[in-house]
C-alpha cells in the first residue's frame, strides 16, 4: 500500500514519468519497426486492440484499485461507449463533416455517454456498502447487450426512427438507411481507429488517473477505500467521491469502446466481445498488473491479448496453454514464496546493493 | 532508477519479440512467393461455442485439399492449405487473416460464420484478395465484389421456406421461435415475414429468445400452442432446436416444425432422441445419406478420418475448395501472380463456372457476379432417422 500513500509523493511522480516514458518508447520503437517494413500484418492488426484494452483496463483498474469497488460491468460501459459513437459516426456519414472532426467528436460522445451511464448507475448503488456494485454492474453490462440486440434505429428525411420490435416497424421511407439493425448491430463504421489514436488517448488516460490519483480527491477517494467510517468523520463527502472516480472509469472504458467500435467495420453486441467474459477478462488484466498499478494493468492487458495470437501454432491446444499460462503468472506475481523467490533473485537486487552505497 | 533500467530491459524484450516473430513471417512469405503451390487459407471457429461449424468446414475443406493433392494438384501445382481458429469472434477473427497474411496466403476460403466473415470481408476488399465464403449466409458479406458464397443467403432462405410452406400448404398458421441477438437467425426471419404475407400465411405467434436465455423454450413453446400454430418455423441451429423438440414433447404439442439449413445435424445431437424429430422438414443443401457417388464417398472419407457423419458445412467446405480449383482452372491463374491480380482472374471466371459439388443439387452451383449462388434449394423430411426428399 505504501506505493501509492500520500507520503513519497517524488517517487510516485517518477514512477508516474516512466509509465509515460514506456508508452511512448513502444510508440517510438513500433514506429520505427513499421517504417522499417518488418512487422508482421498481425502483429499491425494487433496495435489498436492492444492500445483498447489498456485503456480500459486503466479505467478499471481506478474503480477497482483506488475506489476499492469491484465492477463486473466494464465491458457494458465499453459497450456503451462503442455504439453511442458508432451511432454519431453513421448518422453523420453523409453530412459533409471533417473526418477527423467526426472521429474526435464520435471519441468524446463515447465517452461522455459512458460517463453518464455509470453515473447513473452510481447514484443508488454507490449509497451501499458491499458488494452491491459487482452485482449490479454485472446485471448492466448483460442488459445493455440485450437491449441493444433488439433496438432498431433508422434514419431518413423526416427525421429519427425508433423501435424495439423489428425493422419494418420503423416504416422507414425508401431512401432512409438503418443506423442500429437489431442483432445485426452497426454495419459501415468506417476504420479510423489507429496506433497513434489509441497511444494519445492511453497517454490522456494516464495523465486523466494520474492527476486524480495525486490529488486532493484523490486522496479523499484513497481514505474512503481504506476507512470509510474515519474518511466519513473528518468530513469527506462519501458519495460524491465515489460517484466521481466511479464515472470517470466508466468514461475511459467509454473512450476505449468509441475505439473498439472505429476498428471494426461491423459492430455487434455479442457475449463474445461485450458480455461478462470480457468484463472478466479486463479484471485479469487489474488483478494480474496488480491492482493499483496503472503501469502493471498497461502490461498485462498487453501480453495477454497477444498471447493467445503468438500460440497460434499450437492449434487447437492454445486455449488450454493460454489458461495454463495465465494461472502460472498469477501464481508468479502474487505467491508469497515467489515474491520472496523473486525479490532474492530479482535483476533489481544486482543493483539495489549500488544504489545503497550512492545513498 | 532500477525501476528504469527494468522497463529498458521489458521495452528491449518486447521490441525483440516484435522483430523476431516478423522475422520468422517474412521468410516463410518469401517461401509462399516461390511459384510451388496455391495458398489457400481458412478461417472459421474450432473452439468456443460454434465451433462445431468451422471443425466441420475444415475438415471437409481438407478432404477436398488431400483429393486434389492426390490427384495432382490444380493444373499440375499443389495446394496448400492452412486453417485458423476465430472463435466466432470478429476481433480475432481479423487477427486470424492477418496470421494467414503474413503466412502467405493468396486465397481465403472463408469465414464460415457470417459475423467474422461480414468483418474480414472489409479487409479482403481492402487487399483485393479472393475469398470464397462457406457458409457465411448474410447479404452483407458480398456487398464487396471479391467474395462468392457456397451457401443460400439468409433473405433466400426465409422466402423459399416462406414460399415452400404456402405453396405446398403445408399450413396456415405458423408460429415462429428464433434467437433475436443471432444475425443468421434475425436475418432469415424478417424475410420469412415479408414473404408469409404474400403466401396467406398466418403469423400467430412470434417469439425471440437471445444467446443468453438459450436453455428453455416452454414459453415460447406454450404461446405457439395457445396461439393454435399449425406449423413451427425454427430458422435457427440445431443446438437449440433439439431442446425445442425435446421440451414440446414434455409439453404433449405436437405441430410441424420446419427449418432452415441450421436445423442440419440436429440429429447427431449427443443423448438426443432422435425419434423426437420425426416429421421435421427442413431446407437443406446437402444430404448425406444421398444416393449419388460424390456424396458416398465424401461421407465414407470423413468417417474414417474423422469419425462421424458430415453435416452441411462439412459439404460447404469441400464444395468451397473445389470451387476455387474451378475458378482457377477457369482463369488459367498460376501461383506466382500477386494476390489482386488473383483476385482479378477468379472474379471474372467465377460467372463462368458450373461446380456440381455436393451441395449443387441437379443444376450445379453458378455465380452472379454479385457473388451470390444460384442452387435449388432442397426441402426434406426426417423419416426413420433419415432424410428423405420430398
Amino acid at each position: 500500500m505504501k506505493k501509492f500513500g500520500i507520503k513519497g509523493t517524488n517517487k510516485s511522480i517518477k514512477s508516474n514519468m516512466i509509465t509515460y516514458l514506456m508508452v511512448v518508447a513502444v510508440y517510438i520503437i513500433v514506429q520505427f519497426i513499421i517504417a522499417t517494413g518488418s512487422m508482421s500484418s498481425l502483429m499491425q492488426g494487433l496495435l489498436v486492440p492492444l492500445c483498447i484494452y489498456s485503456i480500459v483496463a486503466i479505467g478499471l483498474n481506478l474503480c477497482v484499485g483506488y475506489l476499492g469497488e469491484l465492477s463486473l460491468g466494464h465491458a457494458g460501459f465499453m459497450c456503451v461507449g462503442a455504439f453511442s459513437s458508432a451511432f454519431f459516426t453513421k448518422y453523420m456519414l453523409d453530412s459533409g463533416m471533417n473526418e477527423t472532426v467526426r472521429f474526435i467528436l464520435a471519441i468524446i460522445i463515447g465517452t461522455l455517454v459512458a460517463a453518464f451511464f455509470g453515473f447513473l448507475i452510481g447514484i443508488p448503488v454507490l449509497r451501499l456498502r458491499g458488494d452491491y456494485l459487482a452485482i449490479v454492474t454485472l446485471a448492466f453490462g448483460e442488459i445493455i447487450k440485450n437491449v441493444i440486440n433488439v433496438l432498431y434505429i433508422g434514419k431518413d428525411s423526416t427525421g429519427l426512427h425508433f423501435s424495439i420490435k423489428d425493422s419494418a416497424s420503423l416504416n422507414l421511407e425508401e431512401e432512409g438507411t438503418l443506423i442500429i439493425n437489431g442483432a445485426k448491430g452497426i454495419i459501415g463504421t468506417p476504420r479510423q481507429s489507429t496506433f497513434t489514436v489509441g497511444v494519445i488517448l492511453i497517454l490522456i488516460s494516464l495523465v486523466v488517473v494520474f492527476h486524480l490519483v495525486n490529488s486532493r480527491t484523490g486522496r479523499a477517494i484513497m481514505a474512503i477505500r481504506d476507512n470509510r467510517i474515519a474518511a466519513e468523520s473528518v468530513g469527506i463527502n462519501i458519495t460524491k467521491y465515489k460517484l466521481m472516480a466511479f464515472s470517470i472509469s466508466a468514461a475511459i472504458a467509454g473512450a476505449g469502446g468509441a475505439l473498439y467500435a472505429h476498428n471494426l467495420s461491423t459492430l455487434t453486441a455479442q457475449p463474445a466481445n461485450f458480455g461478462y467474459n470480457m468484463s472478466i477478462m479486463i479484471l485479469v488484466f487489474v488483478v494480474l498488473g496488480g491492482m493499483g498499478s496503472f503501469r502493471g494493468s498497461i502490461i498485462a492487458a498487453v501480453i495477454l491479448t497477444m498471447l493467445p495470437e503468438m500460440l497460434r501454432g499450437l492449434a487447437d491446444y492454445r486455449m488450454l496453454i493460454y489458461a495454463i499460462v495465465l494461472i502460472a503468472m498469477m501464481l508468479f506475481n502474487w505467491a508469497p514464496k515467489s515474491i520472496e523467490w523473486r525479490q532474492r533473485h530479482s535483476i533489481k537486487g544486482m543493483f539495489q546493493k549500488k544504489t545503497k552505497e550512492v545513498q | 532508477m532500477k525501476k528504469a533500467i527494468s522497463i529498458l530491459l521489458v521495452i528491449a524484450m518486447a521490441a525483440m519479440g516484435m522483430v523476431g516473430c516478423s522475422n520468422s513471417d517474412s521468410s516463410s512469405k518469401d517461401e509462399g512467393s516461390a511459384a510451388e503451390a496455391f495458398y489457400i487459407g481458412g478461417i472459421g471457429p474450432t473452439t468456443g461455442e460454434a465451433a462445431i461449424y468451422g471443425t466441420a468446414a475444415m475438415n471437409g475443406a481438407q478432404i477436398a485439399v488431400d483429393e486434389i493433392n492426390e490427384a495432382g494438384g490444380i493444373n499440375g501445382t499443389p495446394i496448400e492449405f492452412n486453417f485458423q481458429d476465430d472463435q466466432h469472434n470478429t476481433t480475432i477473427a481479423v487477427n486470424a487473416y492477418n496470421t494467414l497474411k503474413d503466412w502467405g496466403m493468396q486465397i481465403l476460403m472463408g469465414t464460415v460464420t457470417t459475423a467474422p466473415c461480414i468483418e474480414v470481408a472489409g479487409y479482403t476488399a481492402q487487399d483485393n484478395m479472393f475469398e470464397v465464403t462457406p457458409s457465411a449466409s448474410s447479404t452483407d458479406v458480398i456487398v464487396n465484389d471479391n467474395v462468392f458464397q457456397i451457401c443460400f443467403t439468409d433473405p433466400n432462405q426465409g422466402i423459399a421456406s416462406a414460399q415452400y410452406i404456402g405453396e405446398n400448404k403445408i399450413a396456415t398458421k405458423v408460429a415462429v421461435i428464433y434467437d433475436s441477438s443471432d444475425v443468421y437467425s434475425s436475418g432469415i426471419e424478417e424475410k420469412f415475414e415479408e414473404e408469409a404475407a404474400n403466401q396467406n400465411l398466418e403469423i400467430v405467434a412470434k417469439e425471440a429468445f437471445t444467446a443468453d436465455s438459450k436453455t428453455d423454450f416452454s414459453t415460447q413453446l406454450k404461446k405457439a400452442q395457445d396461439a393454435g400454430a399449425e406449423l413451427v418455423f425454427l430458422p435457427i441451429y440445431y443446438q437449440e432446436a433439439s431442446t425445442i423438440l425435446k421440451q414440446a414433447d414434455n409439453m404433449g404439442y405436437d405441430p410441424i416444425f420446419f427449418g432452415c439449413d441450421g436445423l442440419d445435424g440436429i440429429l447427431n445431437v449427443a443423448e438426443f432422441d432422435t425419434s423426437l424429430a420425426e416429421g421435421v422438414m427442413l431446407l437443406t443443401p446437402f444430404a448425406a445419406d444421398a444416393e449419388d457417388e460424390a456424396t458416398q464417398a465424401f461421407v465414407s472419407k470423413y468417417k474414417d478420418e474423422y469419425g462421424g457423419t458430415p453435416n452441411q458445412f462439412a459439404a460447404d467446405g469441400y464444395d468451397a475448395i473445389y470451387t476455387i480449383k474451378a475458378a482457377i482452372e477457369q482463369a488459367g491463374a498460376t501461383p506466382d501472380m500477386s494476390v489482386s491480380d488473383m483476385s482479378d482472374a477468379l472474379k471474372a471466371a467465377m460467372t463462368e463456372i458450373t461446380v456440381q459439388g455436393l451441395t449443387g443439387g441437379e443444376d450445379g452451383l453458378t455465380w452472379e457476379a454479385t457473388g451470390e449462388v444460384s442452387k435449388s434449394p432442397k426441402a426434406v423430411i426426417i423419416q426413420d432417422g433419415v432424410y428423405v426428399g420430398m
